[in-house]
C-alpha cells in the first residue's frame, strides 16, 4: 500500500464524512433542543435531492451554469426547510404535550407519506441529475484522479461546522439554541419565546438535511430509498457524536468515513455492520457520546410523568371476557385466512406488549426489540433445521435462547438511558442481523431457512390457531400480572425515581436487567410462534423495519396502559391488511392514518378509549 | 457505646471543586446530629458519601463497625440505613400506601416475585406507619398529586416503615410553612426516640436545628467548623465570626 | 380482473369474514403479489406486462371458454407479509395459483408456502439460485435466468478475451454473493489462469462509491465484474467514470442492460461494459416487435425487461391452461407446465422438469450511448436452455 494511496483513500473517507455529517448536524440540532427524535429527517434529506432535481430542470440552460446550479442547491434546501416549518407548525406542535416519543411515531407517519409522495411526483425511476457544472472533472493527487466535487464536499464539512458555530456562538438565536440543548427549564423559566425557537430550529434542521440531499445531487441518482439508506447513518452519528452535539456529530462522521475508507480494505463486506460496531464500542466506554453529556434527569423526568397505573376495572374485565370468547369462537366464523391475520395479530400483540412491559413500567427503550423477536425465531428454526427438534420443544427453547441473548447484551445496555440506550439496542439488533446474514452456512444468509412448518398434529390452521392463542394469552397474562406484581412495581419504582428506589434497597441496573430479559423472552417466544405460523424465516426478523413496527404498535397503543401495546399491535395489523389491497400507495395511506391518529389520541388508543371509559363510568 | 455511624476524613471532589475536605465524624445510637452551614457547604455531598448515592474519593464510612465505603445505596440501605432527599423523592406514579409498600416489599426481597399482586402485601403494616406520621386519610391517593408538605411526610413514612436504625435527612422540612416544619420535625423526635432511631440531618432552619439536636456539625466550604452540642457551638466564635458576617446571617437565629 | 377489492369485500375483512366468493363459473381465478409499493419502478412496468398478456387471452375468448381474472396484491416486499398475502389469495380469494414476487427471500418465503399448501406457484423476479437447487419444490417454478445462468452467459462472453485479473464488486446480499461465488467458480472453469485480485461487498443501498472504487484500484485489476444495479450501480458510474476506473479494463456487469437499470443512467451510460440486459429497441424478431408496438400503443410508453416478463408469464398461464383444458387441479397444472412449449415474443420457452427452471434467456452485448440514452449494441440472445444448473448439480441437493 503506498502512501499515495492512503492520501487519496483518507480524502475518500473525509467526502463521506462531509455529506454525513450534514445531514446528521441538522438532526443532532432538533433534538438538541426540542428532544424530538425525528424519524423523517432521511425524507427532508431526500425532498432536498428532488427538489434539486426539479428546480435544475425548471431552469433549462441557466441549469449548466455554476451560479444556477448553485442557487438550485440552496433554493432546494430553503424549501425543504420551510417544508420543515409545516411539519413543526402543523402537526408537531399540537403533540407537543404528549407522552416522550409519541412525536417520534408521527414522524414515521411522515416517511410513509413522503415516500410515496416522492413516488407519485417523481416517478418511482431513478434520476440522476447533472454533475457540478465546473466541477465535473478531476484533479490528480498522487497520481490518482480525484473528483473536483469531493475536493469541494471535504471543504463543505468544516465550513458548516464553522458556520454553525458561529451563528451558535455569535447571534442571539444561538445561545438560546445551545441554552435549550442544555437546559429547556432554564430556557422557559427566562421566558423565551419556545414556540419561536423550536420553529426556528426545525427551519434550520430541515434546511441542513435539504442542503445536505441536495449537495448529493452530482454524485448519485435520487431515489425513494435515500431516505432510510441515510436515516439510520444518521441518527448513528448523532449518538456517537453526542446528541445535541454539533461537533460530536463531525467528529462521529470523520471517526466512520474514515474506518470505513480504510475498514472495507481489511473486511470488504464491513459497510453492513460497521456503523453499529463503532456505535456499539463507542457507547460502551462513554454512554453519552463523544461530546455529549450525560441527560439532565430533570429533563427526562418532566416527559415521563407516567399516570398512575391501573388494573382492570370491572368494565374492562368484561371486555377482555367477551374478547376472549369471541377469539374463542373465531374459527367458526372466519376464513384461514382470517385465522391466519389473527394467529399474526396475537402474535404482535404479545411482541409489542413486551416491548410495552420494558417501555413502560421498566422506563427503557428500545429501539432494537427485533433482536429478541428475531433471536426466538431463529433458535426454533434452527433447532428444527440443523438438530430435528420438534416443535414443542423450541416453545421453551426460543425463549430461553432469546431470554439468554437479551440477558447477555442486556447487562451492559441497562447501564445506559434514554435516547442512548435505546441506539444501543439498536446496534445490538443490526449486529445480531448482520451475524444473521451473514453467517449464510448456519443461517441461509439473506433467503433465510424455510420449511420450518408444524408437526402434523398442528398443521391444521385452526389446531395451529388455538396453539397460538393459548401460547399468546398466557404470555400477554404472565406480562399483564407481572406489572401489578412486585417486580413490575420495582421497575415502575425505579423509573419514578431511581435514587428513590436504591434509598429503600432496590438494586436499580440489576431488576433493570432481570427486565430486559424477561421482556427478550417473551418476545422470542412471540418470534418462535411466527415462525412456525408462517414456515419460513429470514433476517429482516431482526432489522429495523420490524422493530420499529413493534415501536409504532406500542406507542400507538399507548404505553400508559397495560392493554395499550396489545390494542396497538391489533389496529396496525388490521390497518394494514386492510390498506394493502386498496392502492399501491397503501404505505402513504397508512402513514396518513398513523399522523392523524397521533394528532387525535394523544394518550394512545388505549389511554384514550380509558379515559373515554373513565368519564362516562 | 460503640458508635453507630463513622466517617473518617472524607473527600470528595467534583472537577475543580472540593466539595467535601476531609470531613470527620462520629454518631451514637439514638443520637441526632444535624450538619448546618451555608449554601455550597458541602452538606449535601456529605449526605449522598454516607448514603451511598456517591463514592468517596478518600475516606472511610463505618457502619456499624463494618465499612461501607463505596458501597451501593442499596446495600447500605439494607444495614438500617432510611434516608429523604433535598427535594422530596417518592414514586409518583404510585399511591401513598403503595409507595411505603415498596419499602417493605424491597425488606422482605420480593421485588422479583412476579404473579402476586404487589398492593395486597404489607397493606395492613404500611397503613399503621402512614397512621403514625398522619397520612392515613392520603393512603389511596396518587403520591404525585399530594402538596409538598404531604410528600415529605410520605417520604419520612418510607424510610421508616422498615425500622431503620439510623436516618439521614437532607433538609427535612425545606419547602414548608414554619409550623409545618415544628410539627414534622416533632414527630421525627418521637418517632425515633421511641425507636432508638439516629438521626443525621441537615437543615437551615435554626430554630429547628437547635432545638432538635443533640450535636452540630458545622461545616464552610468543605471542612468541619466546628462540632459539638448547641450551646457550644452557639458561643464557637468561628462560627458567630462566619455566620455573622457570611452568607447565613438571615437564617441563623442564636 | 380485480386488482382492488370492493367496498363490500373490504367491509367484510374488516370484521374477518372471508369475503364472498361472487366469482361465475366461467373464470379462472388467479393470485398474483409483487411489490408494488417498494419496487415501484420494477412493479408497474411488469404489471402493465402481465395485464397485456391476460387481456390479449380473454379478447380472444378465455381459455376452454374461461376467462381469467387475476386478482393483484402487494406482497409488502417482506416474507412475514408475502406469506400472509399468499395466504389470503389461496384461502381468501380462492385462487387456483399464485405468480409473482420480486425478493429473493420473498419468493422462497412464498414457494415454501405453496409447497406446504400444494398450491402451484410461478415465481416472476427472484433471481436466487436457491429456487432451482435445494430449496426448489415440485409445485414452484421460476421464469428468469438465474443468478448463476446470467452469470455464466456473462462469463461466456469474456472467457476468450485473455483478462487475468479480476476485481468483484457486489451488493453485499444473496444475489451479489451467488453472483460474485458463480463468477468465481466460472472464472476458474473457463478460463484458466485468471485469478480475482480484490473484492468489494458494499451493504446494498449503501456503497461509499470513491472509497470502494479505490480499493478495486488499489489491486490493479485489469477487469471489473459487477453486480451492483440501481442506486449504487449510478453511483458507483459516476464515481467511476471521473476517476477514470474503467478505462482500459473489461468490465462485465450483471443486469446493467435492463432498462430499469440503464435508462436512469441516461447519456452516462457506460460505454463498452458487457451487460446482460434487455435491448428492446434492438430486438427484431417481428413477433418481438408486434409485443411492443402492442405495449406502446396501450401504455405510451416502452417495455422494460418487467413488461417482457410480465407479458411472457401471461402467455405461459395461457398456454398451460389450454393444455389442461381450462382444469385448475394443481397436479394437472404442474405436469401440462412441464410438457408444454410456450410461444413468447422472445421464442419458444419450456419447463425443465428436473428443477421447474423455465429456458427463458437474457441478451448479453455492449453498452453505448445513442441518441443521449444508453443502449445495448452487439446483442445476442443466450437461451436459457444451454445456460440450465448442471443436471447432476441439482440432483445432489434436490429432494423432490
Amino acid at each position: 500500500m503506498d502512501l499515495g494511496f492512503v492520501a487519496v483513500q483518507f480524502l475518500n473517507g473525509l467526502a463521506s464524512a462531509s455529506s454525513l455529517f450534514l445531514t446528521a448536524a441538522g438532526l443532532t440540532i432538533i433534538f438538541g433542543v426540542t428532544r424530538i427524535v425525528n424519524f423523517a429527517h432521511g425524507s427532508l434529506y431526500m425532498l432536498g435531492a428532488y427538489c434539486a432535481l426539479s428546480l435544475l430542470a425548471a431552469m433549462g440552460p441557466w441549469a449548466s451554469t455554476p451560479t444556477g446550479f448553485w442557487l438550485a442547491v440552496l433554493a432546494a434546501a430553503a424549501a425543504v426547510g420551510t417544508i420543515g416549518i409545516v411539519v413543526e407548525v402543523g402537526l408537531l406542535r399540537p403533540i407537543y404535550r404528549a407522552p416522550e416519543l409519541f412525536p417520534l411515531l408521527l414522524t414515521f407517519g411522515l416517511v410513509l407519506i413522503v415516500q410515496d409522495l416522492v413516488k407519485y411526483l417523481w416517478g418511482p425511476e431513478d434520476v440522476l441529475g447533472p454533475r457540478a457544472p465546473g466541477l465535473a472533472s478531476f484533479v490528480r493527487i498522487f497520481g490518482y484522479r480525484f473528483p473536483q466535487y469531493d475536493l469541494l464536499l471535504i471543504a463543505i464539512g468544516p465550513l458548516a461546522l464553522l458556520a454553525i458555530w458561529l451563528l451558535f456562538h455569535r447571534t442571539r438565536f444561538g445561545i438560546l439554541v445551545r441554552a435549550a440543548t442544555e437546559d429547556r427549564e432554564m430556557v422557559e423559566a427566562l421566558g423565551v419565546n419556545q414556540r419561536l425557537l423550536f420553529t426556528s430550529v426545525f427551519f434550520l434542521g430541515a434546511t441542513l438535511a435539504g442542503l445536505a440531499g441536495a449537495l448529493q445531487i452530482p454524485r448519485q441518482a435520487a431515489t425513494p430509498f435515500m431516505d432510510l439508506d441515510i436515516i439510520v447513518e444518521a441518527f448513528v452519528v448523532t449518538v456517537i457524536g453526542g446528541m445535541g452535539s454539533v461537533a460530536g456529530a463531525f467528529l462521529a462522521a470523520l471517526l466512520i468515513g474514515e474506518l470505513h475508507a480504510f475498514g472495507i480494505l481489511l473486511f470488504p463486506r464491513i459497510t453492513l455492520v460497521l456503523v453499529f460496531l463503532v456505535m456499539a464500542v463507542v457507547l460502551v466506554l462513554r454512554p453519552s457520546g463523544l461530546l455529549g453529556r450525560p441527560e439532565a434527569p430533570s429533563a427526562a423526568s418532566r416527559h415521563d410523568s407516567f399516570p398512575p397505573l391501573r388494573p382492570f376495572g370491572w368494565r374492562a374485565l368484561a371486555t377482555v371476557a367477551v374478547v376472549l370468547v369471541l377469539l374463542l369462537l373465531l374459527p367458526i366464523f372466519v376464513s384461514e385466512y382470517g385465522l391466519k391475520v389473527a394467529i399474526d395479530t396475537l402474535v404482535f400483540a404479545l411482541f409489542a406488549t413486551s416491548l410495552g412491559f420494558l417501555m413502560g413500567p421498566g422506563g427503557l427503550i428500545s429501539f432494537g426489540h427485533a433482536a429478541w423477536f428475531g433471536l426466538g425465531a431463529y433458535a426454533a428454526a434452527l433447532l428444527v433445521d440443523h438438530l430435528g427438534a420438534r416443535m414443542e420443544v423450541t416453545f421453551l427453547a426460543a425463549p430461553l435462547a432469546a431470554g439468554l441473548g437479551a440477558s447477555l447484551f442486556g447487562w451492559v445496555i441497562v447501564r445506559l438511558s434514554g435516547v442512548y440506550l435505546a441506539m444501543l439496542t439498536l446496534a445490538v439488533a443490526q449486529i445480531l442481523y448482520a451475524i444473521a446474514f451473514q453467517w449464510v452456512e448456519l443461517t441461509g444468509g439473506d433467503n433465510g431457512l424455510i420449511g420450518i412448518w408444524p408437526p402434523e398434529w398442528a398443521r391444521g390452521r385452526t389446531v395451529y390457531y388455538y396453539l397460538v392463542l393459548a401460547v399468546t394469552l398466557s404470555g400477554l397474562a404472565l406480562l399483564g400480572r407481572a406489572t401489578f406484581a412486585p417486580f413490575g412495581y420495582a421497575l415502575r419504582g425505579i423509573r419514578d425515581s431511581q435514587p428513590r428506589a436504591e434509598a429503600i434497597g432496590i438494586d436499580a441496573p440489576f431488576h433493570r436487567w432481570l427486565a430486559f430479559a424477561f421482556s427478550g423472552a417473551l418476545a422470542g417466544l412471540a418470534g418462535c410462534v411466527y415462525t412456525f405460523s408462517n414456515g419460513s424465516i429470514d433476517p429482516s426478523l431482526l432489522a429495523i423495519p420490524t422493530s420499529v413496527d413493534a415501536l409504532v404498535m406500542t406507542l400507538l397503543g399507548g404505553i400508559h396502559a397495560v392493554s395499550g401495546p396489545a390494542i396497538g399491535a391489533l389496529a396496525f395489523t388490521l390497518l394494514e391488511d386492510l390498506v394493502m389491497p386498496l392502492t399501491d400507495y397503501w404505505r402513504a395511506l397508512l402513514g396518513a392514518i398513523i399522523v392523524l391518529l397521533v394528532l387525535g389520541f394523544r394518550d394512545g388508543l388505549a389511554g384514550s378509549l380509558e379515559r373515554r371509559f373513565a368519564t362516562k363510568g | 457505646m460503640s458508635p453507630l455511624l463513622v466517617a473518617e476524613g472524607l473527600v470528595k471532589r467534583f472537577g475543580p471543586v472540593l466539595a467535601v475536605d476531609g470531613v470527620s465524624f462520629s454518631l451514637a445510637p439514638g443520637e441526632r446530629l444535624a450538619i448546618i452551614g451555608p449554601n455550597g457547604a458541602g452538606k449535601s455531598t456529605c449526605f449522598n458519601l454516607i448514603g451511598g448515592q456517591l463514592r468517596p474519593d478518600r475516606g472511610r464510612v463505618i457502619l456499624d463497625g463494618r465499612d461501607v465505603t463505596g458501597w451501593p445505596a442499596s446495600r447500605i440501605w439494607r444495614l438500617g440505613v432510611g434516608r429523604t432527599f433535598q427535594i422530596a423523592r417518592t414514586f409518583h406514579s404510585m399511591t401513598v400506601a403503595e409507595n411505603v409498600q415498596m419499602a417493605l416489599l424491597s425488606l422482605h426481597r420480593r421485588t422479583r416475585a412476579l404473579l402476586p399482586r404487589a398492593n395486597r402485601l404489607w397493606r395492613e403494616d404500611a397503613l399503621a406507619v402512614l397512621a403514625q406520621v398522619g397520612l392515613l386519610d392520603a393512603a389511596d391517593r396518587p403520591c404525585g398529586e399530594l402538596a409538598y408538605g404531604d410528600v415529605k411526610r410520605a417520604e419520612l413514612a418510607i424510610a421508616l416503615a422498615t425500622s431503620p436504625r439510623l436516618l439521614l435527612m437532607d433538609e427535612p422540612t425545606a419547602g414548608m410553612a414554619p409550623a409545618e416544619r415544628h410539627a414534622l420535625m416533632e414527630l421525627v423526635s418521637e418517632l425515633a426516640t421511641g425507636r432508638g432511631i439516629a438521626i443525621l440531618f441537615t437543615e437551615h432552619d435554626m430554630d429547628v436545628v437547635f432545638r432538635h439536636a443533640d450535636r452540630i456539625l458545622v461545616m464552610a466550604q468543605g471542612r468541619t467548623l466546628a462540632m459539638g452540642t448547641p450551646s457550644e457551638v452557639r458561643e464557637d466564635p468561628e462560627v458567630r465570626a462566619i455566620y455573622l458576617g457570611g452568607g447565613m446571617r438571615r437564617e441563623m437565629v442564636l | 380482473m380485480t386488482t382492488r377489492r370492493d367496498v363490500l369485500a373490504l367491509a367484510s375483512a374488516l370484521i374477518l369474514l372471508p369475503p364472498a366468493v361472487a366469482a361465475a363459473a366461467e373464470t379462472i381465478r388467479i393470485g398474483e403479489l409483487m411489490s408494488y409499493n417498494r419496487f415501484a419502478a420494477f412493479a408497474e412496468p411488469y404489471r402493465n406486462g402481465w395485464q397485456l398478456g391476460i387481456g390479449e387471452i380473454n379478447a380472444a375468448g378465455g381459455v376452454a371458454g374461461k376467462m381469467l381474472e387475476v386478482v393483484s396484491r402487494d406482497d409488502g416486499g417482506t416474507t412475514g407479509d408475502a406469506v400472509r398475502v399468499a395466504e389470503e389469495l389461496v384461502s381468501g380469494e380462492k385462487v387456483s395459483f399464485l405468480f409473482g414476487t420480486f425478493l429473493s427471500n420473498v419468493g422462497l418465503a412464498v414457494a415454501d408456502f405453496a409447497n406446504q399448501k400444494r398450491i402451484l406457484f410461478i415465481a416472476a423476479e427472484p433471481l436466487t439460485d436457491a429456487l432451482s437447487l435445494d430449496k426448489g419444490n415440485r409445485y414452484t417454478f421460476r421464469m428468469r435466468p438465474s443468478t448463476w445462468m446470467q452469470t455464466a452467459m456473462l462469463v461466456d462472453e469474456v472467457r476468450d478475451l485473455g483478462v487475468k485479473r479480476w476485481a468483484v464488486v457486489a451488493p453485499n446480499y444473496e444475489y451479489g454473493q451467488a453472483a460474485a461465488a458463480a463468477f468465481r467458480q466460472l472464472l476458474t472453469q473457463r478460463m484458466p489462469g485468471a485469478e480475482i485480485v480484490a473484492e468489494q461487498f458494499p451493504a446494498l443501498g449503501k456503497i461509499d462509491a470513491g472509497a470502494t472504487i479505490a480499493a478495486l484500484e488499489q489491486a490493479n485489476p485489469d477487469g471489473i465484474f459487477n453486480a451492483l444495479f440501481a442506486g449504487d450501480l449510478a453511483k458507483f458510474v459516476r464515481e467511476g467514470s471521473i476517476r477514470g476506473t474503467f478505462e482500459g479494463r473489461t468490465v462485465v456487469s450483471l443486469l446493467t442492460g435492463e432498462p430499469e437499470y440503464l435508462d436512469p443512467l441516461g447519456a452516462e451510460a457506460p460505454v463498452g461494459w458487457i451487460v446482460t440486459g434487455y435491448p428492446w429497441d434492438k430486438i427484431d424478431d417481428p413477433k418481438h416487435r408486434a409485443f411492443v408496438e402492442a405495449y406502446q400503443q396501450k401504455y405510451k410508453d416502452h417495455p422494460r425487461l418487467g413488461s417482457l416478463l410480465g407479458y411472457i408469464i401471461a402467455r405461459t398461464i395461457g398456454a398451460m391452461l389450454q393444455e389442461t383444458e381450462g382444469s385448475t387441479d394443481t397436479e394437472t397444472m404442474i405436469a401440462a407446465l412441464e410438457r408444454i412449449t410456450v410461444d413468447t415474443p422472445v421464442g419458444p420457452i419450456r419447463f425443465r422438469a428436473l428443477d421447474n427452471q423455465s429456458t427463458l434467456g437474457a441478451w448479453v452485448g455492449k453498452l453505448a450511448v445513442e441518441n443521449g440514452r444508453g443502449t445495448m449494441v452487439d446483442v445476442r440472445y443466450r437461451d436459457g436452455a444451454d445456460y440450465l444448473l448442471p443436471e447432476a448439480e441439482v440432483r445432489k441437493v434436490r429432494t423432490d
